[in-house]
């Protein structure tokens, strides 16, 4: 197979935008440091390059593939089983109160 | 620590035998017979982890005690006269993003560094029932994103053939392990090569199961579409005895096949005379070392004098298949890593001032710099805009380069490979070339893409490095893959080398 | 200027299935906080759903009572967000290939038939509760207990023009979801939620005005009180020159406005994809047609038959096929009676009046319909007055003891044997010979003093009727 061309990315309009790249990462709860911004802008701007390969596919009426293996209606009963014992479904959060998760306020 | 050959008569101090460069099915054996209890045993692999494991960094964690009072239980029902599965008192590892209740689970991950899981994952469950014993927990890339383990958060596994080198990734702990006789067998996952590449790089025998055919449930979601839990072993019959136990038809995973596989010993000690060989030759290409082309043909040409016909053949889609790797592995692990918010487990930064900051601080103080690329990677080509241009379109890629697959096994039996384009490169050297680190997936990532199975055979060594060769097969097709490679074993001695530590 | 009101509403009615959508525990109401989870509803890492086959067949359910067309081949897709009480960070729901589409519910309006489309049903699953602290304490708590419970989501077409018309729509879609027996329906209890998209224009234009979406309505008074406010604002803020802000509000019931939501939202991007843990649902013919014979009668086709089995008027089998619960309650009474109408009224009147009154619910309800029969028949057979009744009522209402009884204990039984009354009448009339000279001489109210007189003389045991009869045709 072969190896992948990098088109000269290196500065300049093949670049993701500094504030799309912060967009993106704000929709991912990410925030990068502005030290480590630039590097990244460019790992990122490769792997998009890269993966933008796909645009010479002319592929409109092909299906989508969602389920590798086919299958379908894998179903189950409308049964009750066990739930977890509380304590051992609250024992790894960071901070809990009268049995639930506790977080800062949330203003609605 | 004294060593002793197993079949020297005893005194009554305790000796750790020297054991750990048997194969999984000699072991058994030995427990059978008598010659050796489950105990002596764990005792060997424990003896060999203290030795080597600071050298190899294979291990995140062990388990010691469980393994012990395991082991003592195992003894007893030996004693009783129970007989017992071919599993039973053999010493296993698991990967670090394969739950075990009570035991953390950390992912390699900051974020999971204090996370024990209140439930085990169903291989697990299984493998518990049928007597094998947990060792402990091995290394890998963090959240199973990468090819070399260097993306752990904790350290670096080495590569027991030269420590100099990678052991692969993401499942470098498991295969480190099962070469340096730190483990009879281990498990590891495979999304886009993380079983093969490092079974490849180690010289093991690394197997990835078809999709669905081994429960997902309880391991730790990176690809959801591409992940399957598999082996690593020492050799082919090893592989099929613990494909047994994993095997099966699993009511909490949706996407668990529920199809009766037989014993895959049945296709150990079988003829290949008649065999039909593909060689799909986009995987034969400039992007793979010379001397790793050569060792994979000499192994095709081994094939060839036991009678198979091979043929050379194209997947033309294959060029596709690393794209459409990357947007839709990183599209459904920018979702799975998504709960990993410091809400209800795993990492919660100190300080932050309100919610939005809270998952801000705790996401991005705990995940490494190729999990953060990935689910950028990921966000991006599912966000609204790109959709269609990359996810979308990377799942009609993928339904093409399937096809590709289903052409071939119309024709073939069984398609071989390399594994992986060159042998373990030094530890550092593809850091920064993020575009070279994926490409040591080339060979792989599209047996994840149409969802058949694959194992990598050892085939050789090129500068006292391991090469491995892949062997494929269509959905379901794991008794033609066991038969080739169980006879490409009985004709060589690749499977019988062992790294010295 | 005139304008035109566009309502369309979203309702999610949460499935009263005994399981989650996607694990096994209890869907159950009200619970100790997070006792009904576990590591799938609570999105642990490693978990993964299975579908529970009742949540297809109750949006089946939902979708045929609707007039909707059955998706054959649907799928669920993931809908990605960050939210504390959102374990997985998405939620299992259907994006482009809903379960059911293009359906309608009739609703009246001002006695007039008219048709509100049903764009989509889909489902998806509940995310956890959060409690919030006080205004000094500085955190929120989250429970777990309705994670993972099963929702649908109705989406109507914009048809509704007034805020009535949509509290009608609602009303009929309760009534519709509670007859399938597929939701508890309560909007006091989150089970039944409605938002509502609004938006005005000018009289005669095509185009759709901007909307504005509203939230946290609680109950049906609610959605219309807001949706009147909402509709108002649009017509000031219009009047005056302006333009609506496209945006979410909610509508404060104790303010009695609405309130912009805008703040704290940014436009969602939800990034939804087809949800990999999960296979693709395909549906046959045979099984929809089996779920579309087994359902129950529905509201508008009871509401005919009430009509034409007992004969009672269209009104009233309107009001009494409003919910399910209140026909069954009417059919047990009148099934068999004589005077179904007599029987209406009771219902209509008194029982409603009272259990509104109390805030109950049908099951709470003390009294039996065989009671309400009787108590029917004791006023017909004239052995109890009408006011007599009301009282044997209330407290058939409070002890749930059968109606002869209590008449016999509140001494409230009539007189109307003939002879003792002409006894009582003429006894009377021969003690007041002046209201008589005076009801001769044609003084009309001597009339109502005299059966006051011959009431009295009864202990108002009398029959009113008949003390009225027998004095009349005495006194001629």
């Amino acid at each position: 197979m072969k190896k992948p061309s990098r088109n000269g990315l290196k500065g300049g309009n093949d670049m993701i935008e500094k504030k799309d790249l912060e967009y993106v990462a704000a929709l991912a709860k990410l925030k990068l440091r502005e030290e480590d911004l630039e590097k990244v802008r460019e790992k990122f701007s490769m792997v998009l390059d890269y993966v933008s390969m796909l645009n010479k596919l002319d592929i409109e009426e092909v299906e989508p593939l969602i389920n590798v293996n086919g299958m379908t209606n894998v179903m189950r009963e409308d049964e009750v089983g066990e739930s977890m014992n509380r304590e051992t479904l609250l024992a790894n959060a960071p901070e809990k109160m009268y049995g639930c998760i506790k977080v800062s306020k949330i203003i609605e | 620590m004294v060593v002793a050959s197993p079949f020297q008569n005893n005194t009554e101090e305790v000796k750790i035998l020297d054991l750990h460069n048997l194969t999984l099915h000699e072991i058994r054996d030995m427990i059978r017979s008598g010659e050796v209890s489950a105990k002596d045993v764990l005792q060997s692999v424990y003896g060999r982890i203290d030795a080597v494991d600071d050298k190899v960094d294979a291990y995140i964690a062990l388990t010691r005690d469980k393994a012990y009072e395991a082991a003592e239980a195992i003894d007893k029902r030996l004693a009783g006269g129970e007989a017992l599965g071919d599993v039973a008192g053999i010493p296993m590892a698991l990967k670090d993003n394969i739950s075990t209740n009570g035991i953390k689970t950390t992912c390699a991950s900051k974020m999971l560094e204090n996370y024990t899981p209140a439930f085990d994952a169903h291989v697990y469950e299984k493998l518990k029932e049928a007597g094998a014993i947990l060792i402990g927990k091995t290394n890998l890339d963090e959240f199973a994103m990468g090819s070399s383990t260097e993306n752990s958060a904790f350290k670096t596994t080495k590569n027991p053939w030269n420590l100099d080198r990678v052991s692969g990734g993401s499942s470098g702990g498991s295969a480190a392990a099962v070469a340096a006789g730190e483990a009879f067998f281990a498990l590891g996952s495979d999304t886009g090569g993380s079983i093969r590449q490092p079974a490849s790089l180690c010289g093991i025998v690394g197997f990835k199961p078809t999709y669905g055919a081994v429960s997902r449930y309880g391991l730790v979601a990176f690809g959801s579409s591409f992940d399957q839990i598999g082996p690593f072993t020492k050799d082919v019959e090893d592989c099929a005895i613990v494909l047994n136990h994993l095997y099966g038809y699993d009511k909490n995973d949706s996407t668990s096949l529920a199809v009766e596989h037989g014993d895959f010993k049945e296709a150990l000690n079988k003829e290949i005379k008649g065999m039909k060989i593909g060689l799909p030759k986009e995987y034969f290409g400039e992007g793979i070392a010379p001397e790793v082309k050569k060792l994979v043909m000499d192994g095709v040409k081994v094939m060839e004098s036991l009678g198979a016909h091979v043929e050379e053949t194209s997947l033309p889609y294959s060029e596709y298949a690393l794209p459409v790797y990357y947007i839709a592995s990183s599209a459904e692990a920018s979702s799975n890593l998504a709960r990993f918010d410091g809400v209800r487990y795993g990492y919660r930064a100190k300080d932050y001032e309100d919610l939005n900051d809270l998952y801000i601080k705790s996401r991005s103080e705990a995940f490494g710099d190729e999990v953060k690329l990935r689910i950028m990677l990921g966000t991006y080509t599912l966000s609204s805009g790109y959709y269609d241009a990359y996810y979308n379109k990377a799942l009609k890629a993928r339904r093409l380069i399937k096809q590709d697959f289903e052409k071939a096994f119309e024709k073939y039996d069984i398609l071989i490979s390399p594994t992986s384009p060159t042998t373990a490169f030094k530890i550092g050297e593809r850091s920064d070339d993020q575009l070279a680190m994926y490409m040591s997936d080339i060979c792989t990532v599209p047996v994840n893409i149409a969802g058949i199975p694959a194992i990598s055979i050892p085939c050789g060594f090129s500068g006292g490095l391991p090469v491995g060769m892949q062997i494929m097969g269509k959905a379901l097709g794991e008794a033609s893959i066991i038969k080739a490679a169980h006879a490409f074993q009985r004709n060589t001695d690749f499977l019988g080398k062992r790294p010295t530590l | 200027m005139n304008y035109e009101t566009i309502i369309g509403l979203e309702i999610h009615a949460e499935l009263s299935t005994k399981s989650k959508a996607f694990c096994s525990c209890k869907n159950e109401f009200g619970a100790e906080v997070n006792t009904n989870c576990c590591p799938v509803c609570m999105g642990y890492p490693g978990a993964l759903p299975v579908m529970n086959k009742k949540v297809v067949e109750y949006a089946v359910k939902a979708g045929l009572a609707l007039d909707c067309q059955i998706s054959l081949y649907s799928k669920t897709d993931r809908k990605n967000y960050f939210y504390p009480d959102l374990p997985k960070a998405y939620q299992i729901s259907q994006y482009d290939i809903p379960l059911c589409k293009n359906g309608k519910i009739q609703v009246q309006v001002d006695g007039e038939n008219k048709s509100i489309g049903i764009t989509r049903i889909h489902i998806e699953e509940d995310a956890g509760k959060l409690i919030h602290g006080t205004e000094v304490e500085d955190y929120s708590l989250v429970d777990f207990n309705r994670s993972g419970v099963p929702l649908i989501e109705i989406v109507s077409e914009p048809d509704m023009r007034s805020p009535v018309e949509a509290r009608l729509y609602l009303e009929k879609l309760k009534g519709i979801l509670e007859y399938l027996e597929i939701s508890d329906c309560k909007m006091q209890e989150g089970s039944l939620r409605c938002d509502a998209n609004i938006s005005i224009r000018p009289a005669g234009q095509k185009e759709f005005g901007i909307k504005t979406e509203i939230k946290n309505m609680n109950s049906m008074k609610a959605l219309q009180k807001a949706l009147e406010y909402e509709e108002e604002r649009h017509k000031k803020v219009l009047s005056e020159g302006g333009t609506i802000v496209q945006e979410t509000r909610r509508w404060d019931e104790a303010k009695g406005i609405t309130v912009s939501m805008r703040t704290k939202e940014q436009a969602h991007d939800y990034r939804y994809f087809p949800e990999p843990d999960l296979v693709p649902i395909v549906l046959e013919e045979k099984w929809i047609d089996e779920i579309r014979k087994a359902l129950p009668e529905l509201p508008d086709d009871k509401r005919r038959r009430f009509v034409e089995e007992y004969g009672i008027p269209d009104y009233d089998a309107s009001v009494l096929t409003l919910t399910k619960e209140l026909s069954d309650f009417f059919e047990a009474c009148a099934k068999g009676h004589k005077n179904p109408k007599a029987i209406s009224n009771w219902v209509m009147g008194e029982i409603l009046r009272i259990m509104k009154e109390k805030e109950l619910d049908f099951k709470d309800l003390k009294i039996k319909p065989e009671d309400l029969r009787k108590l029917v028949d004791l006023i017909e057979s004239g052995v109890l007055s009408s006011t007599g009744a009301k009282q044997v009522f209330e407290e058939m209402f409070r002890t749930g003891r059968e109606p002869e009884a209590l008449v016999e204990q509140l001494g409230l039984k009539q007189i109307s044997d003939e002879d003792v009354i002409v006894e009582l009448v003429k006894k009377v009339l021969s003690e007041n010979q002046k209201s008589v000279e005076d009801y001769k001489n044609g003084k009309s109210n001597a009339l109502g003093f005299l059966v006051g007189q011959c009431m009295k003389a009864s202990k108002g045991k009398g029959n009113p009727q008949l003390i009225n009869k027998i004095l009349k045709d005495l006194l001629a």
